[in-house]
């Protein structure tokens, strides 16, 4: 009994200190501005005094008989927070209710510091004999003054006092008192919550402590807590005591906030989470000031003479109204991106392609012709190195010998088309981002354009990547991606019908060969009402050459020149040449400027959708072209002018999903023929019959020799 | 993204490429206004819209207060007038699966699909050739539901469960930092939690309940079934589905901008793990 008792005590103790601080500065407070209706906290204030000044002489003294009934209300509501309403109720000043508010905070705080820093205290309570009670509790007690200090040093100033009498041997005589005191008045009154204190940290309490901590948590930005900033704003509400604090309580957080400028401290983490934004916007900060770097009036004018640049924003409306396109903003980036291209580089004529997602970053693709003879260097580079390993070939393949050597040769590689023609006419140009420098793709080979259609891979954004795929792609990113820019261009790019005619001149030469690749702008181009381009299929035409199974725009014919190579060759390859077909069928497509009505159907789904930009109002809208085999492929033409743009994956659609290509065939082997098989072993009969035969044949004097030879052969045989 | 904030949100999610006509945006803004008023939902989204070969569906939906409870999906075809659709059943979603293919335009069309179907009579089984008609409205419906279910996203924060359990918009939402925004781990499937049952205690100790209520977007299967990109500098943040191609997810950090848009032809990508 005794020992509960003094657990009781004890805890009281506690929790009378814990409320301690809290009443001097509730009483401070009220000293300063004392309210005159409350005669308790006036008398509080007095006892607070004489208790505070002399802090030796304990509070214990008949003094603290007026302290106490006070501080009995909340402790025990610290003990045990269900119970507190009830008890809180009962007193009606309204010191009471501003406490209760205090009183939660508290509340957390010892909950923090008995269960965190003190160990198991409710344990060691049940298990303290009475003697070591007391030890226990100032080690409670001291570390809830710790938490304090750590937690409120911007209270100092008020509990300085009650620092300084931490360290003071005196406060042991004061538990004494406390404990005296205790017993004697408050001991019936904590009866009833000791089963509140005695339980476990349960989840609540967890639950407060996180509470506390989260409140605890320094701001980045400030350096201020919470938790420090309720408690300020409280203070300075029971400091001012104004009508309506509800009302205003967000002008005195303003305040207390205000009076916190405080010196930002250095700090050695460089703050750079921004820097990326800061760069790009430096780099297209040169786009926007190009403009003002050239002010020669004469260069102006030559290069509104010159005028390949295109009117990126004049289409960017038309595709607008069409429901596609980049923000207003980026397409203006884009433009003066575009522009930049132009000043640095002999392009004859450019124009904004379209845009290529990736994974990591996008692509935007520029469309450029370069001037005559400005562009050679590059191709001569090219054919170099192609030669160089020609050369290697041959070197390696004079090396060998009379054993037989791999038969199998590469099939033909077909060369590239030149520059300007089929489907390396324009020159391609990519940047990941408007402001970032323009990279010149690669001109495509008729390989890498075979390999692309079998494959389908996601752009990574990056032209190094490398293309890890089944068939091996022959090159890395840079290379698919003008692959795939090659095959969008030939499938997608088209005009209204007369837009482009073939030029009279290359007419006669270019029919001889296949059909004619070259064309030029219509003089004479009158328009296409839009209706009829919105209506007929047949109205739109490729401008762009279809590339051929081969790889190619232009037919390439792969068996003359093996024949040539053969000649060089041993016969053996001759006769293995001679197996395969003379001569391959032409592959042709469709020529050039056909209606795309003509386009293959995708398992019934029509190649195109045509559709009119508004309804409301048809008579100003235009015409609206959609690609189905290349989603997101759009072009728009409002009767006179068009313009092409891609913006997707760049990715073919297909209703089914992809199918990797079949492996190749297995290679046969030699079929089992006299070459191959062997005849049994001459039987004893049939050498007995060659030797009778032989020996009739020759003369006798020769006999001796024979009989060693064949005793020879027998030998072998034998082995 | 929400109906209210149509104008920015296209602005921003222009980045791929899909937007909206100036006389659609105009018609939009009017009639989103009366779909929200008519049909007394707390908030209209702008879903996105399928294209069709003939016509292209415009597709919004309607919110209650409850934001994750089922929502109410109406297409247009002329974004002014307005038809609800019927929820999603089990049951629409497997019988319009088996159809491929583009969408038409047309709610009333209706595909064919022909299965060969065992009829036993007695001791014999006979194969019966059945042709199904599967209504596109029908279609529309269940790929709507399957989109939502797979890819709608929302960033951490924006939403969050009251103590009584519906969820709400969190009126505090300042966005997410540069360094959250940036990792898939910040973004939640914007629909009832599905992995989250299925997480072990370790797991779910470091998740908050008011916040992590939902699945994160970083276990999603096939790893790498996002793409992540930062646009503008850092200015804004677009993730791409690459399992539903067409989904764009835009949120500026910092910023309460954030939404989802989807255009596209409502086809899933079967082929995405060849394509990574």
């Amino acid at each position: 009994m005794e020992d509960s008792t003094l657990l009781k005590q004890e805890k009281e103790n506690q929790e009378f200190r814990e409320a301690g601080p809290l009443w001097e500065e509730m009483l401070t407070t009220l000293s300063e501005d004392p309210e005159p209706g409350l005669s308790e906290p006036q008398k509080l204030e007095q006892g607070l005094e004489t208790g505070l000044q002399p802090r030796s002489s304990p509070p214990g003294s008949p003094q603290s008989g007026v302290s106490t009934p006070v501080v009995d209300p909340a402790g025990p509501h610290a003990s045990s927070p269900p119970s507190s309403p009830q008890e809180l109720s009962s007193i009606s000043s309204p010191l009471a209710l501003a406490r209760q508010d205090l009183m939660a905070t508290r509340q957390s705080d010892k909950i923090t510091s008995v269960t965190s820093e003190s160990g198991t205290p409710h344990v060691d309570y049940l298990e303290q004999s009475s003697d070591k009670g007391k030890s226990i509790s100032y080690q409670t007690y001291q570390s809830e003054g710790n938490t304090f200090q750590q937690s409120q040093q911007t209270k100092c100033h008020l509990y300085g006092q009650r620092d300084v009498s931490y360290n003071s041997n005196q406060k042991e005589l004061r538990f004494d008192i406390f404990q005296e005191e205790d017993s004697n008045s408050n001991y019936d009154l904590d009866q009833p919550e000791s089963g509140a204190s005695e339980m476990a940290p349960s989840m609540l309490e967890i639950a407060i402590r996180n509470a506390k901590a989260y409140l605890l948590k320094t701001s980045s930005k400030s350096g201020l807590n919470l938790y420090d900033h309720l408690s300020e704003m409280l203070s300075k509400v029971l400091d001012k005591r104004p009508e309506n604090a509800v009302d205003i309580i967000e002008n005195i957080s303003q305040h207390v906030k205000m009076e916190h400028f405080s010196k930002k401290l250095d700090t050695l983490q460089n703050e750079n989470e921004m820097l990326p934004t800061y760069e790009i916007a430096e780099k297209q900060k040169a786009l926007f000031l190009q403009g003002n770097l050239e002010g020669a009036d004469q260069e102006l004018e030559d290069e509104i003479a010159e005028h390949s640049l295109p009117n990126v924003m004049e289409s960017a409306f038309y595709f607008e109204q069409a429901g596609v396109g980049l923000g207003t903003d980026e397409t203006f980036r884009i433009f003066l991106a575009l522009k930049q291209l132009t000043d640095t580089h002999p392009i004859q004529k450019c124009r904004f392609w379209g845009k290529i997602l990736g994974l990591e970053m996008n692509y935007i693709v520029a469309e450029v012709e370069f001037r005559e003879g400005e562009d050679e260097e590059e191709v001569e580079e090219e054919d170099a190195h192609e030669e160089r390993d020609n050369g290697e070939n041959e070197a390696d393949e004079d090396d060998e010998d009379e054993l037989p050597r791999s038969f199998y040769k590469a099939p033909q590689a077909i060369p590239k088309e030149e520059s300007r023609t089929g489907a390396n006419k324009y020159a391609y140009f990519v940047c990941n981002e408007p402001g970032r420098p323009w990279v010149k793709l690669p001109a495509v080979t008729p390989a890498q354009i075979v390999i692309a259609r079998k494959i389908k891979k996601f752009f990574t954004g990056r032209l190094d990547a490398p293309i890890i795929s089944y068939p091996p792609f022959p090159g890395n990113e840079s290379n698919y991606l003008r692959a795939q820019i090659a095959r969008i261009s030939a499938g997608t790019h088209v005009s209204p019908l007369g837009f482009y005619h073939f030029g009279e001149e290359e007419e006669e030469e270019e029919e001889i060969e296949n059909g004619r690749d070259s064309f030029e702008e219509n003089p004479d181009f009158e328009g296409i009402q839009v209706t009829d381009l919105v209506e007929s299929l047949s109205n739109w035409v490729h401008h762009i050459q279809h590339i051929l199974p081969q790889g190619r725009c232009n037919w390439f014919n792969p068996i003359p020149k093996c024949e040539e190579e053969e000649e060089e060759e041993d016969e053996e390859e001759k006769e293995e040449k001679g197996e395969e077909p003379d001569y391959i069928e032409q592959e042709v497509g469709p020529p050039l400027l056909t209606p795309i009505s003509e386009d293959l159907e995708i398992q019934n789904i029509p190649p195109w959708t045509t559709r009119l930009s508004s309804n409301l109002i048809p008579q100003y809208a235009i015409a609206v072209l959609r690609s189905n085999l290349w989603p997101g492929a759009y072009a728009f033409s409002n009767g006179k002018k068009f313009e092409n743009l891609y913006i997707g994956w760049g990715h073919k659609y297909s209703p089914d999903s992809y199918t990797p290509p079949v492996p190749p065939p297995v290679y046969q082997e030699y079929p089992s023929g006299p070459e191959i098989t062997e005849m049994d072993d001459p039987s004893m009969e049939e050498e007995q019959a060659f030797r009778t035969a032989q020996e009739a044949a020759v003369n006798l004097t020769e006999e001796n020799e024979e009989t060693e030879e064949d005793e020879d052969e027998e030998d072998d045989y034998d082995q | 993204m929400d109906a209210e904030s149509l104008l920015l949100s296209l602005e921003l999610a222009s980045g791929s490429g899909q937007g909206l006509s100036p006389d659609r945006r105009a018609s939009l803004l009017t009639s989103l206004t009366l779909v929200k008023r008519d049909y007394r939902f707390d908030r209209v989204l702008f879903w996105g819209r399928i294209l069709g070969l003939i016509a292209d569906y415009y597709i919004a939906q309607g919110l209650s207060q409850d934001q994750l409870a089922p929502r109410k999906t109406l297409y247009s075809l002329n974004c002014m007038e307005w038809s609800l659709l019927p929820p999603a059943t089990e049951e629409m979603v497997t019988q319009s699966s088996v159809v491929k293919g583009r969408f038409m335009g047309d709610p009333s069309h209706e595909y064919e699909h022909t299965e060969l179907q065992k009829v036993t009579e007695g001791d014999k089984v006979f194969e019966e050739v059945v042709v199904v008609q599967i209504k596109e409205e029908t279609r529309l419906v269940s790929i709507i539901d399957q989109i939502d279910k797979a890819v709608a996203v929302v960033p951490r924060g924006a939403l969050f469960k009251t103590p009584f359990g519906p969820i709400h918009v969190n009126r505090t939402f300042e966005g997410l930092s540069l360094s959250e925004a940036k990792k898939l781990s910040s973004y939640f499937h914007f629909r009832e939690p599905v992995e989250l049952k299925n997480k072990t205690l370790l797991e779910k100790a470091d998740l908050d309940p008011s916040l992590d209520f939902m699945d994160s977007l970083e276990h999603d299967i096939p790893k790498g079934s996002w793409s992540i990109q930062t646009e503008r500098g850092n200015a804004l943040v677009v993730l791409r589905s690459l399992l539903w191609p067409g989904l764009t997810f835009y949120h500026a950090p910092r910023t309460k901008n954030c939404g989802y848009i989807y255009v596209g032809t409502g086809e899933k990508n079967m082929d995405l793990p060849f394509m990574l």
